[in-house]
């Protein structure tokens, strides 16, 4: 078992706080780019990439996956690659599932719960 | 098994480390169902996406979710997960006082994140409408909020063992964890009928959750206080193993939040 000398300790507690910071800092940002009325997919975009970062911090530092074995990086890794794989074999669906939609209800704007009763 | 191996293994000792695996089996084995779990989660996640493009008539999430509410619960989650490495850190110096007061914290942060989540659905249910069944948006909402709300009470749970343990071994764990099982029932239930009788529920009534949580964190801390046997602590600064574990299943919980506040919260 890794033994860890007072000096480490010490490191480990300050950037502990720094990703702290850092998350919180995102999370505000995520607030804010989400009110945004720019093009809609630049800001999922966005979003999608403070998401990722966030998560990729708790994983390295708070999981310490950084300081970790590489077999444990690719047991984590693993599910993210085979989720985006996942995504591409449903993508050739979600065409026809929106034409299917776009002809059910020609009034796109009127709301989810009055489009399914038919 | 050698006679050397026997010898490790009467002392605590785990084997030494072999090229494929990490130092603890414990922590590949939690790596492992931490992977098996985040396909779980991201075939909830995926599954709302593809039907979220697929319909043009999905409302705005924020339209409908309390965005500030759910916010606070993200930073809650992330402050949790800040004093769970400190908790870490603690232990790993031997100390068992600073050990058990931020386990405290972390127990608490989770019990407040899932009675603010039982205020929000709710509200959610009570005032506007939705339901798992009302549509496919209410469906992927609930389900996949629902699914990390479980994970949050058994992390909640196992944490609360963990700070029993530390305490006074097996009878402390489960002593603690029974104690966090009816403090969590009773918070969820006061939580959901409070706002359920309330006409015109506003944030302030987010503040009885709080204190409900609060005070069943502190209940959960002063059953492994009470239980304390000095001189048998079960953790020190080199077997803390076990922390450590419970500390990535915590912090895995708090990453998958992060996804979930984005993809349905905010997107």
């Amino acid at each position: 078992m890794a033994v860890h000398t007072p000096e480490e300790l010490d490191k480990e507690e300050r950037r502990y706080l720094v990703i702290w910071f850092w998350l919180a800092v995102l999370t505000l940002f995520e607030l804010g780019v989400a009110n945004l009325h720019y093009a809609k997919a630049g800001v999922v975009a966005v979003l999608v990439i403070l998401a990722l970062t966030k998560a990729a911090m708790v994983a390295l530092y708070y999981m310490h996956l950084v300081a970790e074995k590489r077999t444990l990086t690719w047991i984590a890794v693993t599910p993210l690659v085979l989720c985006v794989w996942l995504l591409f074999m449903l993508a050739p669906d979600l065409g026809s599932a929106r034409r299917e939609w776009t002809h059910k209800t020609p009034t796109a704007g009127a709301p989810a719960h009055e489009a399914h009763h038919d | 098994m050698s006679q050397a191996a026997v010898a490790e293994h009467a002392l605590g000792i785990e084997p030494a480390e072999s090229p494929l695996t990490p130092e603890s089996w414990g922590k590949l084995g939690m790596w492992v169902f931490l992977a098996a779990d985040a396909m779980s989660f991201g075939g909830l996640l995926a599954g709302y996406g593809m039907l979220r493009y697929g319909d043009p008539t999905w409302p705005q999430p924020s339209t409908i979710l309390g965005i500030s509410l759910t916010a606070l619960m993200t930073f809650l989650l992330i402050c949790s997960s800040v004093s769970m490495v400190e908790a870490l850190a603690a232990i790993r110096r031997g100390n068992q006082d600073r050990l058990q007061l931020f386990l405290f914290l972390t127990v608490a942060g989770g019990l407040t994140f899932l009675s603010l989540q039982a205020y929000e659905w709710t509200n959610l249910m009570v005032h506007e409408g939705q339901s798992i069944s009302t549509n496919n948006f209410g469906a992927t909402f609930f389900i996949l909020t629902g699914f990390h709300g479980c994970h949050v009470f058994g992390g909640v749970v196992y944490l609360s063992a963990v700070l029993g343990r530390s305490s006074r071994g097996v009878a402390g764990a489960l002593a603690a964890a029974l104690t966090a099982v009816l403090g969590t029932l009773c918070v969820v239930l006061f939580t959901s009928r409070t706002v359920a009788a309330a006409a015109h529920p506003t944030l302030a009534y987010a503040l009885i959750p709080i204190l409900l949580a609060t005070v069943a964190a502190a209940v959960v801390y002063g059953v492994a206080r009470a239980l304390r046997a000095p001189g048998r602590e079960v953790y020190d600064a080199h077997n803390n193993n076990e922390v450590e574990i419970a500390a990535l299943y915590w912090h895995f919980v708090d990453l998958i939040w992060i996804l979930v506040f984005t993809f349905v919260y905010l997107v």
